[in-house]
Protein backbone atom coordinates (compact mmCIF):
# COMPACT_ATOMS: atom_id res chain seq x y z
CA UNK A 1 0.00 0.00 0.00
CA UNK A 2 0.90 3.48 -0.88
CA UNK A 3 1.07 5.86 2.04
CA UNK A 4 -1.83 7.87 0.57
CA UNK A 5 -4.23 4.42 0.43
CA UNK A 6 -3.12 4.08 4.28
CA UNK A 7 -4.05 7.05 4.78
CA UNK A 8 -7.88 6.73 3.23
CA UNK A 9 -7.84 3.48 5.14
CA UNK A 10 -7.59 5.45 8.36
CA UNK A 11 -10.06 7.97 7.43
CA UNK A 12 -12.78 5.39 6.50
CA UNK A 13 -12.05 3.63 10.01
CA UNK A 14 -12.48 6.99 11.37
CA UNK A 15 -15.37 7.74 9.55
CA UNK A 16 -17.65 4.98 11.22
CA UNK A 17 -17.32 7.21 14.77
CA UNK A 18 -19.89 9.89 15.61
CA UNK A 19 -18.75 11.80 18.43
CA UNK A 20 -15.50 12.62 20.15
CA UNK A 21 -15.42 9.77 22.34
CA UNK A 22 -15.69 7.07 20.13
CA UNK A 23 -12.62 8.68 18.32
CA UNK A 24 -10.67 9.18 21.21
CA UNK A 25 -11.31 5.91 22.88
CA UNK A 26 -10.36 4.42 19.50
CA UNK A 27 -7.13 6.60 19.42
CA UNK A 28 -7.00 5.21 23.22
CA UNK A 29 -6.69 1.76 21.60
CA UNK A 30 -4.39 2.23 19.18
CA UNK A 31 -2.34 3.94 21.57
CA UNK A 32 -1.70 0.89 23.48
CA UNK A 33 -0.97 -1.14 20.14
CA UNK A 34 1.62 1.48 19.40
CA UNK A 35 4.62 -0.83 18.18
CA UNK A 36 6.90 -0.14 20.51
CA UNK A 37 10.32 1.42 20.46
CA UNK A 38 13.20 -0.94 21.80
CA UNK A 39 14.26 -0.16 25.59
CA UNK A 40 17.34 0.31 24.25
CA UNK A 41 16.74 3.26 22.13
CA UNK A 42 14.13 4.79 24.96
CA UNK A 43 17.01 7.57 25.74
CA UNK A 44 17.03 11.00 26.31
CA UNK A 45 18.91 11.38 23.67
CA UNK A 46 16.18 9.90 21.31
CA UNK A 47 13.69 12.21 23.47
CA UNK A 48 11.48 14.66 21.12
CA UNK A 49 10.81 17.26 23.85
CA UNK A 50 7.32 18.27 23.72
CA UNK A 51 6.09 20.56 26.41
CA UNK A 52 4.55 17.91 28.47
CA UNK A 53 4.05 14.73 27.17
CA UNK A 54 7.57 13.25 26.47
CA UNK A 55 7.83 11.59 22.89
CA UNK A 56 10.49 8.72 21.53
CA UNK A 57 11.43 7.88 18.48
CA UNK A 58 13.40 5.60 16.89
CA UNK A 59 14.33 4.46 12.73
CA UNK A 60 15.56 1.20 10.97
CA UNK A 61 16.24 0.74 7.48
CA UNK A 62 15.07 -2.78 6.33
CA UNK A 63 15.29 -3.45 2.76
CA UNK A 64 15.30 -0.31 1.72
CA UNK A 65 12.24 0.57 4.12
CA UNK A 66 12.01 2.60 7.18
CA UNK A 67 10.60 1.21 10.31
CA UNK A 68 10.00 3.43 12.62
CA UNK A 69 8.89 2.21 16.84
CA UNK A 70 7.90 5.27 19.18
CA UNK A 71 6.47 5.62 22.85
CA UNK A 72 5.28 8.11 25.00
CA UNK A 73 4.38 8.89 28.50
CA UNK A 74 0.94 10.14 27.51
CA UNK A 75 -1.75 7.38 25.93
CA UNK A 76 -3.24 9.82 23.57
CA UNK A 77 -0.33 11.28 22.60
CA UNK A 78 0.80 7.52 22.17
CA UNK A 79 -2.91 7.16 19.91
CA UNK A 80 -1.63 9.98 17.46
CA UNK A 81 2.02 8.69 17.39
CA UNK A 82 0.53 5.00 16.32
CA UNK A 83 -1.66 6.81 13.56
CA UNK A 84 1.40 8.49 12.31
CA UNK A 85 3.18 5.59 12.25
CA UNK A 86 1.52 3.00 10.49
CA UNK A 87 1.45 5.85 7.38
CA UNK A 88 4.78 6.60 7.49
CA UNK A 89 6.73 3.38 8.67
CA UNK A 90 7.21 0.45 6.46
CA UNK A 91 7.86 2.94 3.09
CA UNK A 92 10.72 3.82 1.25
CA UNK A 93 12.49 7.00 2.19
CA UNK A 94 11.04 9.17 -0.48
CA UNK A 95 7.44 7.81 -0.04
CA UNK A 96 8.18 9.07 3.72
CA UNK A 97 9.34 12.63 2.48
CA UNK A 98 6.69 13.22 -0.22
CA UNK A 99 4.09 12.71 2.58
CA UNK A 100 2.44 15.27 4.13
CA UNK A 101 0.07 14.95 7.24
CA UNK A 102 -3.30 16.44 5.94
CA UNK A 103 -5.36 13.25 6.42
CA UNK A 104 -5.40 14.11 10.14
CA UNK A 105 -7.54 17.38 9.52
CA UNK A 106 -10.32 14.66 8.10
CA UNK A 107 -9.86 12.15 11.08
CA UNK A 108 -10.89 14.94 13.68
CA UNK A 109 -7.51 15.42 15.34
CA UNK A 110 -6.54 18.35 13.66
CA UNK A 111 -5.61 20.16 16.72
CA UNK A 112 -3.20 17.74 17.52
CA UNK A 113 -1.44 18.98 15.32
CA UNK A 114 -1.24 22.50 15.75
CA UNK A 115 2.18 23.88 16.11
CA UNK A 116 1.38 25.72 19.34
CA UNK A 117 0.06 22.25 21.20
CA UNK A 118 2.40 21.68 23.80
CA UNK A 119 2.52 18.06 23.29
CA UNK A 120 5.40 17.19 21.14
CA UNK A 121 4.46 15.74 17.85
CA UNK A 122 4.86 18.29 15.48
CA UNK A 123 8.71 18.22 16.42
CA UNK A 124 8.03 14.28 15.74
CA UNK A 125 7.37 14.12 12.55
CA UNK A 126 10.23 16.44 11.62
CA UNK A 127 11.97 13.84 13.22
CA UNK A 128 10.38 11.04 11.61
CA UNK A 129 11.21 13.20 7.86
CA UNK A 130 14.97 13.78 8.94
CA UNK A 131 15.18 9.89 9.51
CA UNK A 132 14.00 9.49 6.55
CA UNK A 133 16.38 12.52 4.52
CA UNK A 134 19.18 10.65 6.13
CA UNK A 135 18.13 7.11 4.86
CA UNK A 136 17.79 8.58 1.70
CA UNK A 137 21.29 10.23 1.31
CA UNK A 138 22.66 6.75 2.48
CA UNK A 139 20.64 4.98 -0.69
CA UNK A 140 21.94 7.97 -3.42
CA UNK B 1 -22.60 38.16 52.62
CA UNK B 2 -23.12 35.84 50.12
CA UNK B 3 -22.06 36.21 46.35
CA UNK B 4 -25.16 37.30 43.79
CA UNK B 5 -23.86 34.17 41.04
CA UNK B 6 -25.98 34.91 38.79
CA UNK B 7 -25.59 38.37 38.45
CA UNK B 8 -21.69 37.92 38.63
CA UNK B 9 -21.28 35.42 36.09
CA UNK B 10 -23.82 38.13 33.94
CA UNK B 11 -20.63 40.15 33.83
CA UNK B 12 -18.47 37.49 32.43
CA UNK B 13 -19.15 37.42 28.66
CA UNK B 14 -17.23 34.94 28.02
CA UNK B 15 -18.93 32.56 30.82
CA UNK B 16 -21.92 31.93 28.09
CA UNK B 17 -19.99 30.84 25.20
CA UNK B 18 -19.18 26.61 24.63
CA UNK B 19 -15.91 25.06 24.19
CA UNK B 20 -16.21 21.85 21.58
CA UNK B 21 -19.95 22.02 21.22
CA UNK B 22 -20.13 22.20 25.53
CA UNK B 23 -21.17 25.17 28.41
CA UNK B 24 -17.14 26.13 28.87
CA UNK B 25 -16.22 25.68 32.55
CA UNK B 26 -13.36 27.65 33.28
CA UNK B 27 -10.86 26.06 36.16
CA UNK B 28 -7.74 28.27 34.99
CA UNK B 29 -8.17 30.92 37.11
CA UNK B 30 -4.42 30.57 38.07
CA UNK B 31 -2.97 30.75 34.97
CA UNK B 32 -5.37 33.57 33.66
CA UNK B 33 -8.77 35.46 35.50
CA UNK B 34 -11.66 36.34 32.76
CA UNK B 35 -12.83 39.83 32.73
CA UNK B 36 -15.67 41.48 33.63
CA UNK B 37 -17.68 43.76 30.53
CA UNK B 38 -16.97 46.57 33.23
CA UNK B 39 -13.21 46.22 32.88
CA UNK B 40 -13.80 45.50 28.71
CA UNK B 41 -15.91 49.10 28.54
CA UNK B 42 -13.15 50.70 30.10
CA UNK B 43 -10.54 49.54 27.80
CA UNK B 44 -12.79 50.27 24.96
CA UNK B 45 -13.42 53.64 26.26
CA UNK B 46 -9.92 54.71 26.66
CA UNK B 47 -9.17 53.95 23.56
CA UNK B 48 -12.30 55.35 21.85
CA UNK B 49 -12.26 58.71 23.84
CA UNK B 50 -8.42 59.82 25.32
CA UNK B 51 -5.67 57.39 23.68
CA UNK B 52 -2.87 59.48 24.21
CA UNK B 53 0.54 59.18 26.02
CA UNK B 54 0.93 60.36 29.25
CA UNK B 55 3.10 62.96 31.42
CA UNK B 56 4.49 65.38 29.00
CA UNK B 57 1.75 66.29 26.81
CA UNK B 58 -0.22 70.18 26.73
CA UNK B 59 -3.13 68.62 24.98
CA UNK B 60 -6.49 67.86 26.80
CA UNK B 61 -6.29 64.12 25.68
CA UNK B 62 -2.57 63.92 27.29
CA UNK B 63 -3.51 65.72 30.12
CA UNK B 64 -7.09 63.18 30.18
CA UNK B 65 -5.29 60.20 30.23
CA UNK B 66 -2.48 61.16 32.81
CA UNK B 67 -5.01 61.81 34.85
CA UNK B 68 -6.74 58.08 34.82
CA UNK B 69 -3.71 56.60 34.79
CA UNK B 70 -2.57 58.06 37.88
CA UNK B 71 -6.00 57.78 39.36
CA UNK B 72 -5.39 54.05 38.64
CA UNK B 73 -2.35 54.35 40.55
CA UNK B 74 -4.53 55.41 43.75
CA UNK B 75 -6.57 52.61 43.74
CA UNK B 76 -3.95 50.48 43.71
CA UNK B 77 -2.61 52.21 46.88
CA UNK B 78 -5.86 52.39 48.18
CA UNK B 79 -6.39 48.93 47.66
CA UNK B 80 -2.75 47.54 48.89
CA UNK B 81 -2.64 49.84 51.87
CA UNK B 82 0.42 51.65 50.48
CA UNK B 83 1.62 54.30 52.36
CA UNK B 84 3.13 56.12 49.49
CA UNK B 85 2.13 56.91 46.07
CA UNK B 86 5.51 56.88 44.42
CA UNK B 87 6.40 53.16 46.01
CA UNK B 88 4.08 51.93 43.44
CA UNK B 89 5.90 50.84 40.15
CA UNK B 90 3.68 50.14 36.96
CA UNK B 91 5.25 46.81 35.06
CA UNK B 92 4.10 44.70 32.76
CA UNK B 93 3.44 41.97 35.45
CA UNK B 94 5.23 40.18 38.20
CA UNK B 95 7.81 38.53 36.18
CA UNK B 96 9.24 42.10 35.14
CA UNK B 97 8.75 43.06 38.63
CA UNK B 98 10.61 40.43 40.43
CA UNK B 99 13.31 40.51 37.32
CA UNK B 100 13.85 44.75 38.32
CA UNK B 101 14.55 44.23 41.55
CA UNK B 102 16.73 41.29 41.09
CA UNK B 103 18.78 43.34 38.57
CA UNK B 104 18.67 46.40 41.28
CA UNK B 105 19.43 44.06 44.23
CA UNK B 106 22.36 42.26 42.43
CA UNK B 107 24.43 45.60 42.47
CA UNK B 108 24.11 45.63 46.15
CA UNK B 109 25.78 42.36 47.24
CA UNK B 110 28.66 40.99 47.35
CA UNK B 111 30.48 37.53 47.15
CA UNK B 112 29.41 35.28 50.17
CA UNK B 113 26.19 37.53 50.93
CA UNK B 114 23.58 34.64 50.91
CA UNK B 115 19.59 35.20 49.76
CA UNK B 116 17.17 32.75 50.29
CA UNK B 117 14.10 31.18 48.30
CA UNK B 118 11.50 28.31 48.91
CA UNK B 119 11.01 25.22 46.95
CA UNK B 120 7.61 25.92 46.02
CA UNK B 121 8.44 28.94 43.84
CA UNK B 122 7.59 29.61 40.23
CA UNK B 123 10.38 29.81 38.02
CA UNK B 124 10.08 33.52 37.70
CA UNK B 125 10.77 34.01 41.27
CA UNK B 126 13.82 31.40 41.09
CA UNK B 127 15.45 32.39 37.69
CA UNK B 128 16.15 36.31 37.94
CA UNK B 129 17.70 35.21 41.45
CA UNK B 130 20.12 32.88 39.80
CA UNK B 131 21.10 35.04 37.03
CA UNK B 132 21.60 37.54 40.13
CA UNK B 133 23.84 35.38 42.00
CA UNK B 134 25.88 34.31 39.07
CA UNK B 135 26.23 38.39 38.71
CA UNK B 136 27.08 39.32 42.11
CA UNK B 137 28.56 35.83 44.03
CA UNK B 138 25.92 35.54 46.27
CA UNK B 139 24.88 32.32 47.42
CA UNK B 140 21.11 30.71 46.86
CA UNK B 141 19.74 28.69 49.78
CA UNK B 142 16.29 26.90 49.69
CA UNK B 143 13.84 26.77 52.15
CA UNK B 144 12.61 22.97 51.53
CA UNK B 145 8.87 21.50 51.02
CA UNK B 146 6.97 19.26 53.16
CA UNK B 147 4.32 16.31 51.55
CA UNK B 148 1.89 18.24 52.40
CA UNK B 149 3.09 20.73 50.11
CA UNK B 150 3.90 23.65 52.75
CA UNK B 151 7.01 24.85 53.90
CA UNK B 152 10.01 23.52 56.68
CA UNK B 153 9.59 26.77 58.30
CA UNK B 154 11.83 24.94 61.05
CA UNK B 155 14.52 24.95 58.50
CA UNK B 156 14.10 28.06 57.54
CA UNK B 157 14.78 29.40 61.18
CA UNK B 158 18.39 27.85 60.55
CA UNK B 159 18.93 28.93 57.04
CA UNK B 160 18.88 32.65 58.91
CA UNK B 161 21.95 34.28 59.65
CA UNK B 162 23.84 37.62 59.42
CA UNK B 163 24.93 36.78 56.11
CA UNK B 164 21.28 36.44 54.46
CA UNK B 165 20.43 39.89 52.91
CA UNK B 166 16.70 38.93 51.16
CA UNK B 167 13.86 36.53 51.03
CA UNK B 168 11.89 35.81 47.98
CA UNK B 169 9.04 33.99 48.55
CA UNK B 170 5.60 33.59 46.67
CA UNK B 171 2.30 34.71 49.31
CA UNK B 172 0.17 31.35 47.51
CA UNK B 173 1.91 28.72 45.45
CA UNK B 174 0.74 28.57 42.13
CA UNK B 175 1.53 25.05 41.51
CA UNK B 176 0.01 23.86 45.04
CA UNK B 177 -2.35 26.63 46.05
CA UNK B 178 -0.65 27.22 49.46
CA UNK B 179 -0.47 30.01 51.02
CA UNK B 180 2.87 30.59 53.08
CA UNK B 181 3.51 31.92 56.43
CA UNK B 182 4.57 35.32 55.10
CA UNK B 183 3.91 37.33 57.99
CA UNK B 184 6.29 34.85 59.94
CA UNK B 185 8.72 34.94 57.09
CA UNK B 186 8.96 38.66 56.98
CA UNK B 187 9.31 39.32 60.91
CA UNK B 188 12.00 36.68 61.24
CA UNK B 189 14.03 38.26 57.99
CA UNK B 190 13.49 41.94 59.55
CA UNK B 191 15.01 40.60 62.83
CA UNK B 192 18.43 40.08 61.66
CA UNK B 193 18.05 42.92 59.05
CA UNK B 194 17.14 40.99 55.60
CA UNK B 195 14.63 42.10 53.11
CA UNK B 196 11.84 40.44 51.95
CA UNK B 197 10.24 40.18 48.61
CA UNK B 198 6.60 38.56 48.44
CA UNK B 199 5.49 37.19 44.73
CA UNK B 200 1.61 37.99 44.98
CA UNK B 201 0.16 37.05 41.18
CA UNK B 202 -1.32 34.17 43.21
CA UNK B 203 -2.58 35.48 46.26
CA UNK B 204 -3.94 38.99 44.85
CA UNK B 205 -7.59 37.32 42.84
CA UNK B 206 -8.10 35.63 46.23
CA UNK B 207 -6.82 38.09 49.48
CA UNK B 208 -6.66 41.69 50.12
CA UNK B 209 -2.90 41.94 51.98
CA UNK B 210 -2.70 45.33 53.78
CA UNK B 211 1.07 45.53 52.83
CA UNK B 212 1.86 48.51 55.29
CA UNK B 213 0.49 46.34 57.76
CA UNK B 214 2.46 43.16 55.85
CA UNK B 215 5.63 45.73 56.66
CA UNK B 216 6.74 43.98 53.50
CA UNK B 217 9.92 45.04 51.24
CA UNK B 218 8.76 44.16 47.99
CA UNK B 219 5.20 42.59 46.95
CA UNK B 220 4.57 42.11 43.24
CA UNK B 221 1.39 41.44 41.05
CA UNK B 222 -0.11 40.86 37.85
CA UNK B 223 -3.35 42.38 36.76
CA UNK B 224 -4.45 39.44 34.88
CA UNK B 225 -4.89 37.15 37.61
CA UNK B 226 -7.50 39.53 39.21
CA UNK B 227 -10.07 40.29 36.60
CA UNK B 228 -7.36 42.86 34.78
CA UNK B 229 -5.74 42.47 31.62
CA UNK B 230 -2.63 40.73 30.85
CA UNK B 231 0.69 42.94 30.47
CA UNK B 232 0.33 45.26 33.31
CA UNK B 233 1.13 44.93 36.90
CA UNK B 234 3.39 46.92 39.82
CA UNK B 235 6.00 46.35 41.67
CA UNK B 236 5.67 47.62 45.39
CA UNK B 237 8.94 48.39 47.06
CA UNK B 238 9.28 50.32 50.11
CA UNK B 239 10.86 53.49 49.19
CA UNK B 240 14.16 53.51 50.82
CA UNK B 241 14.72 50.23 48.82
CA UNK B 242 13.39 51.62 45.46
CA UNK B 243 15.75 54.64 46.36
CA UNK B 244 18.61 52.80 46.67
CA UNK B 245 17.61 50.30 43.92
CA UNK B 246 19.29 51.38 40.68
CA UNK B 247 17.39 52.25 37.20
CA UNK B 248 16.37 49.36 35.73
CA UNK B 249 15.72 49.90 31.90
CA UNK B 250 17.01 53.30 30.51
CA UNK B 251 14.65 55.23 28.26
CA UNK B 252 12.17 58.42 28.03
CA UNK B 253 10.08 59.23 30.67
CA UNK B 254 12.88 57.94 33.49
CA UNK B 255 15.29 60.95 33.23
CA UNK B 256 16.06 63.92 35.07
CA UNK B 257 18.49 65.74 32.31
CA UNK B 258 19.82 64.03 29.54
CA UNK B 259 23.41 65.09 28.30
CA UNK B 260 25.92 62.88 26.47
CA UNK B 261 28.31 63.24 29.36
CA UNK B 262 26.33 62.26 31.88
CA UNK B 263 22.51 61.75 32.82
CA UNK B 264 20.78 62.04 36.01
CA UNK B 265 17.44 60.27 36.65
CA UNK B 266 14.20 60.99 37.12
CA UNK B 267 12.11 60.86 40.80
CA UNK B 268 9.94 57.43 41.72
CA UNK B 269 8.20 56.37 40.27
CA UNK B 270 9.19 57.54 37.23
CA UNK B 271 13.22 56.07 37.43
CA UNK B 272 11.67 52.30 37.14
CA UNK B 273 9.14 53.58 34.79
CA UNK B 274 11.24 53.85 31.35
CA UNK B 275 9.45 54.41 28.21
CA UNK B 276 5.60 54.30 27.48
CA UNK B 277 4.07 52.34 29.74
CA UNK B 278 0.81 50.16 29.14
CA UNK B 279 -1.81 53.28 29.81
CA UNK B 280 -4.86 51.64 29.08
CA UNK B 281 -3.54 48.43 30.96
CA UNK B 282 -3.24 50.37 34.52
CA UNK B 283 -6.47 52.38 33.99
CA UNK B 284 -7.82 48.88 33.65
CA UNK B 285 -6.12 47.27 36.44
CA UNK B 286 -8.07 50.06 38.33
CA UNK B 287 -11.22 49.44 37.13
CA UNK B 288 -10.22 45.57 38.17
CA UNK B 289 -9.51 46.58 41.55
CA UNK B 290 -12.88 48.56 41.84
CA UNK B 291 -14.94 45.41 40.22
CA UNK B 292 -13.56 42.77 42.43
CA UNK B 293 -13.90 45.39 45.74
CA UNK B 294 -17.25 45.98 44.88
CA UNK B 295 -18.00 41.68 45.18
CA UNK B 296 -15.84 41.94 48.13
CA UNK B 297 -12.67 39.91 48.99
CA UNK B 298 -13.86 38.77 52.35
CA UNK B 299 -17.68 37.56 50.47
CA UNK B 300 -15.13 35.80 47.68
CA UNK B 301 -12.45 34.13 50.24
CA UNK B 302 -15.34 32.50 51.83
CA UNK B 303 -17.14 31.70 48.70
CA UNK B 304 -14.11 29.83 47.18
CA UNK B 305 -12.96 27.71 50.42
CA UNK B 306 -16.63 26.24 49.90
CA UNK B 307 -15.66 25.70 46.08
CA UNK B 308 -12.52 24.47 47.43
CA UNK B 309 -13.98 22.00 49.97
CA UNK B 310 -16.55 20.91 47.84
CA UNK B 311 -14.39 20.20 44.71
CA UNK B 312 -11.77 17.99 47.40
CA UNK B 313 -14.87 16.11 48.97
CA UNK B 314 -15.91 14.80 45.91
CA UNK B 315 -12.54 14.60 43.98
CA UNK B 316 -11.08 12.51 46.93
CA UNK B 317 -13.66 9.77 46.33
CA UNK B 318 -12.77 9.17 42.49
CA UNK B 319 -10.35 5.85 43.13
CA UNK B 320 -6.75 6.55 42.60
CA UNK B 321 -6.70 9.98 42.41
CA UNK B 322 -3.79 11.84 44.67
CA UNK B 323 -3.85 15.33 45.43
CA UNK B 324 -0.93 17.27 45.64
CA UNK B 325 -0.82 19.95 48.33
CA UNK B 326 -2.78 19.89 51.27
CA UNK B 327 -2.13 22.60 53.49
CA UNK B 328 -4.42 23.69 55.60
CA UNK B 329 -4.34 27.32 54.55
CA UNK B 330 -4.62 27.13 50.39
CA UNK B 331 -6.68 29.02 47.94
CA UNK B 332 -9.35 27.16 45.88
CA UNK B 333 -6.20 25.38 43.72
CA UNK B 334 -6.46 21.25 43.47
CA UNK B 335 -3.58 19.71 42.16
CA UNK B 336 -3.94 16.13 41.38
CA UNK B 337 -2.73 12.67 39.19
CA UNK B 338 -4.90 9.54 38.94
CA UNK B 339 -2.99 6.77 39.50
CA UNK B 340 -0.06 6.67 36.51
CA UNK B 341 -2.45 8.13 34.15
CA UNK B 342 -0.70 11.06 32.30
CA UNK B 343 -2.16 14.48 33.29
CA UNK B 344 -1.75 15.48 29.56
CA UNK B 345 -4.24 12.86 29.05
CA UNK B 346 -6.88 14.22 31.54
CA UNK B 347 -6.77 17.42 29.83
CA UNK B 348 -7.07 16.63 26.60
CA UNK B 349 -10.28 14.83 27.34
CA UNK B 350 -11.56 17.56 29.78
CA UNK B 351 -10.93 20.30 26.85
CA UNK B 352 -13.08 18.09 24.68
CA UNK B 353 -16.06 17.87 27.75
CA UNK B 354 -15.75 21.56 27.56
CA UNK B 355 -13.78 21.53 30.59
CA UNK B 356 -10.98 24.06 31.00
CA UNK B 357 -8.01 22.78 33.60
CA UNK B 358 -4.34 23.68 33.28
CA UNK B 359 -2.04 20.51 32.77
CA UNK B 360 1.56 19.97 33.26
CA UNK B 361 5.00 20.94 35.65
CA UNK B 362 3.05 23.98 36.37
CA UNK B 363 6.03 26.48 35.94
CA UNK B 364 7.23 24.91 39.15
CA UNK B 365 9.65 21.87 38.60
CA UNK B 366 11.44 21.47 41.50
CA UNK B 367 7.90 20.58 43.20
CA UNK B 368 7.31 18.50 40.50
CA UNK B 369 10.84 16.36 41.14
CA UNK B 370 10.26 16.80 44.98
CA UNK B 371 7.21 14.34 44.52
CA UNK B 372 8.91 12.67 41.62
CA UNK B 373 5.96 13.76 39.06
CA UNK B 374 6.11 14.88 35.93
CA UNK B 375 3.08 16.98 36.81
CA UNK B 376 -0.72 17.30 37.76
CA UNK B 377 -3.97 18.42 36.41
CA UNK B 378 -4.61 21.59 38.39
CA UNK B 379 -8.03 22.93 38.38
CA UNK B 380 -7.82 26.62 40.01
CA UNK B 381 -11.54 28.41 41.11
CA UNK B 382 -12.33 31.93 40.68
CA UNK B 383 -15.42 33.89 42.71
CA UNK B 384 -17.59 33.52 39.11
CA UNK B 385 -17.47 29.52 39.30
CA UNK B 386 -20.14 27.99 41.07
CA UNK B 387 -21.23 24.35 42.81
CA UNK B 388 -22.63 23.12 39.54
CA UNK B 389 -19.62 23.51 37.47
CA UNK B 390 -17.76 21.57 40.42
CA UNK B 391 -20.38 18.85 39.91
CA UNK B 392 -19.13 18.99 35.88
CA UNK B 393 -15.66 18.58 36.66
CA UNK B 394 -16.08 15.50 39.14
CA UNK B 395 -17.61 14.02 36.23
CA UNK B 396 -15.66 15.20 33.97
CA UNK B 397 -12.68 13.69 35.55
CA UNK B 398 -14.60 10.56 36.70
CA UNK B 399 -15.41 10.07 32.74
CA UNK B 400 -11.90 10.93 31.57
CA UNK B 401 -10.45 8.61 33.93
CA UNK B 402 -13.15 5.56 32.95
CA UNK B 403 -11.97 6.34 29.38
CA UNK B 404 -8.33 6.35 30.15
CA UNK B 405 -7.95 3.27 32.24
Amino acid sequence: MTVKQVQNEIIEEFSLFDDWMQRYEYMIELGKSLPLIDTQYKTDQNIIKGCQSKVWVHADMVDEKVIFTADSDAIITKGIIAILIRTFSNHSPKEILEANTNFIDQIGLKEHLSPTRANGLVSMIKQLKLYALAYQTQLN
Amino acid sequence: MTLDLTNIRADFPILSRKVNGQPLVYLDNAATSQTPKQVIDVIADYYKRYNANIHRGVHTLSQEATDKFEEARKTVQDHFGIEKTHEIIFTPGTTHSINLVAFGFGSLLKTGDEVIVSALEHHANIVPWQMMCERSGAILRVIPMTDAGTLDMKAYDKLLNDKTKLIFVNHVSNALGTINPIEEIIEKAHAIGAAVLVDGAQACGHIKPNLQKLNVDFYTVSAHKLCGPTGVGILYGKEHWLKKLPPYQGGGEMIDEVTFEKTTYADLPHKFEAGTPNICGGIAFGAALNYMNAVGFEAIGAYEDELLKNATDRLSKIEGLRIYGESERKTAVISFNIDDIHPYDIGTLLDKMGIAVRTGHHCAQPIMDYYKIPGTVRASFAFYNTLEEVDQFVNGVQRATDMLR
